[in-house]
């Protein structure tokens, strides 16, 4: 396979208060904080993963975004999907760092909690997807001060150009303090989108 | 397609601050797991591997180094700094910086730490190296749990394969912090003792701190002695559990597999494995099963974690450069706090340091996510 | 005791962010792990941490763990004995 001949399947995006698939809006709810939203747009999208409820933000957020991608490749376990998990985002974890820290930093009141020290690692939300879509696939979790179509493209037409993967899930998924954004693309053979990085970019900045 | 190869590399870490001296003590069989009492980072004594605060500050300041730099900060520059120098290489736009780390400057959340809590951005400690060398190109932060190290090497070797580098330096990190120790705790996966990996009394994981650094390139001119080629690598994901390892190795099976397949070897071929043993119960079996199921279970193997503890970003590639030393020397080294095996499956654990010819050598890593690496490495013909 | 029931069957929903289960779900003698909550090895820890950090008891070793997290029944019979707060 050609790395030049590669295109954009579909894209997704989750951010103020939207989920939008290709452009297309799927669920909206302008008002609430990001819990609910992500709540609501869980039950919206007929997501039915209890464990959802068990994840941090920034895995909440990339597994929906995921999930509505993927869902309709990945229902057949008879046909698994070699497909590339490559993410990326400017504040890795920590959001759920900061939870963490503050059991800890009180001696008087030192309780860390397991459920939350596990997420405080960005590539736990790779390992939720890979589980759901059972994926056993190249995973990697990237740190850029902005999003970097550059690396990203040339990141994902290497595992497709080398046959480490077949098709590569791409983006940005970003929680931090009162900010959230989830931006991600599926790299494949088929799509009408030309995977180019002034492709990528015109798709992220297109909001 | 292009070889491409890891050469210049550097080490600092508890048993020495360049390679030569780290695996000179490798060799002795020098640990750097002590047991440390500062409740400033854990409430009770506990055993890791850290690093000597005042050698390390003025190790650093022999750099006349401008302005204020955290403890990994000057960790991962000294490091660095041993190996763009004795290298010679210009950073140029065909250069690359790639950083490996797990929690990065997490120390600076601590509202004790006199750093701005902003220093904890992987982002910002990216270019906080990437401006004291003056590197030209976008620094890339490699943030995937414990197999960080190792994958770093992969990625460098895609992006020089895919054209968009000549040459990478990685540097790969993490320090003991008490965000790290006091999480392990709360898994029970933190031993009371010196760790046992693949041992019947192994009880957990020390942590470890160390920046180890190597310069990935495809040019053959120029290598090290100890030079090795990368010949395969693949990563592959349990897609079984967020923090526990595959019962049946999936992950790591599959990972072994692919690589070998990219490298165009096979079980026989390997000479040495440097496997991740942590020292857990779940994870030492899972490796042993997942090498069973590829019949490597003769082939001679170590867990460097006793010597270093478990190192987080940093591990993947500090164990990798053992092993290119490994191979240099011909020596396989003893697997530290090994006696007797309390795996289910059988493994050629090195018990004592020996002399062996060595020509290719097999990496591993597993962590949380369900992430698994494999790479496998051969020595340069010269 | 049936109010310790009660109040475990609380925290046990919203600790371990149980969203879709009710309390009058949760009986007594359902087994908590496996095919009763669907618990798994992270929320066995974290129930660690709640009978330290609510019950003032400490365990060190996870394996007691197993048998103390076995049903609310069961778990409420052990703090009672052993609370020290």
């Amino acid at each position: 396979m050609k790395a030049q001949n590669l295109k954009i399947k579909d894209y997704c995006r989750i951010s103020n208060n939207k989920v939008l698939l290709n452009d297309k809006l799927l669920f909206e709810d302008p008002t609430s904080d990001f819990t609910t939203f992500i709540k609501l747009a869980y039950k919206k999208m007929d997501t039915n993963y209890p464990k959802f409820f068990k994840m941090d933000d920034l895995s909440k957020l990339g597994f929906l975004a995921t999930d509505i991608l993927l869902k309709p490749m990945t229902q057949d376990p008879e046909m698994p999907k070699n497909i590339a998990l490559v993410f990326s985002n400017s504040a890795s974890s920590l959001q759920t760092d900061r939870k963490h820290q503050k059991s800890i930093t009180d001696k008087e009141n030192y309780f860390p909690s397991p459920a939350i020290f596990v997420y405080t690692l960005p590539n736990i939300c790779l390992g939720e997807i890979s589980i759901k879509h059972r994926l056993h696939s190249e995973n990697s979790f990237f740190i850029f001060n902005h999003f970097n179509a550059d690396y990203l493209h040339a990141y994902a037409s290497s595992l497709i150009k080398t046959e480490k993967a077949d098709e590569v899930l791409c983006g940005w998924i970003n929680c931090d303090a009162e900010d959230y954004e989830a931006f991600l693309y599926l790299v494949s053979a088929e799509g009408s989108i030309a995977h180019k990085k002034e492709e990528i970019i015109k798709l992220y900045t297109t909001k | 397609m292009n070889k491409i190869y890891l050469s210049y590399n550097n080490i600092v870490s508890s048993l020495g601050f360049d390679s030569p001296t780290v695996v000179h003590n490798i060799h002795e069989g020098l640990s750097g797991v002590t047991l440390i009492e500062d409740e400033n980072l854990f409430p009770s004594p506990f055993y890791a591997s850290v690093l000597d605060t005042d050698k390390l500050g003025m190790a650093f300041e022999k750099l006349q180094p401008n302005g204020d730099y955290t403890r990994l900060e000057k960790m991962m520059i000294l490091s660095l700094t041993k190996i763009i120098k004795a290298s010679g290489v210009a950073l140029t736009d065909r250069v690359g910086l790639i950083l490996s780390t797990t929690k990065g400057n997490i120390d600076t959340l601590d509202p004790r730490n006199p750093m701005p809590s902003e220093r904890a951005y992987l982002g910002t400690l990216g270019h906080i190296i990437k401006n004291y060398f003056g590197f030209t190109t976008e620094p890339i932060v490699l943030s995937n749990a414990c197999v960080s190290g190792i994958l770093a090497i992969s990625i460098a070797k895609r992006f020089i394969s895919q054209g968009t580098f000549d040459k990478v330096f990685i540097v790969g990190g993490d320090i003991v912090s008490n965000f790290i120790l006091s999480g392990f705790n709360s898994f029970q996966a933190m031993s009371p003792l010196p760790c046992k990996p693949y041992c019947k009394q192994r009880s957990g994981i020390n942590i470890g701190e160390v920046a180890a650094s190597v310069l990935v390139s495809k040019d053959q001119k120029k290598l090290v002695p100890e030079a090795v080629e990368i010949l395969g690598e693949a990563s592959c994901n349990d897609a079984n559990h967020i923090s526990g390892p595959s019962r049946t190795g999936e992950g790591l099976y599959r990972s072994i597999l692919s690589a070998f397949k990219e490298a165009k070897v096979g079980s026989r071929d390997i000479d040495y494995i440097s496997a991740h043993g942590t020292a857990t119960n779940f994870n030492d079996e899972m490796e042993a099963i997942a090498l069973n199921r590829l019949g490597l279970d003769t082939v001679p193997l170590n867990s460097l974690k006793g010597y270093f503890g478990h190192t987080l970003g940093g591990s993947g590639l500090l164990e990798t450069i053992v092993g290119m030393h490994s191979l240099y020397h011909n020596t396989l080294y003893a697997s530290k706090g090994f006696t007797e095996l309390g795996v289910s499956q059988p493994l050629n654990i090195i018990t004592a340091t020996t002399s062996k010819d060595l020509n290719c050598f097999l990496k591993t890593a597993s962590g949380f996510g369900g992430c698994n690496t494999a790479a496998v490495f051969k020595k340069v013909e010269s | 005791m049936s109010d310790l029931k009660q109040e475990l069957k609380e925290k046990i929903i919203t600790q371990l962010n149980l969203e879709d289960i009710a309390i009058e779900e949760i009986a007594d003698n359902d087994p908590l792990f496996g095919d009763g909550l669907g618990l798994d090895s992270i929320d066995a820890l974290e129930l660690i941490v709640m009978l330290d950090k609510d019950y003032g008891i400490k365990l060190t070793d996870p394996k007691e763990g197993k048998k103390i997290f076995e049903s609310i029944e069961i778990m409420a019979n052990y703090i009672a004995a052993h609370r020290t707060k």
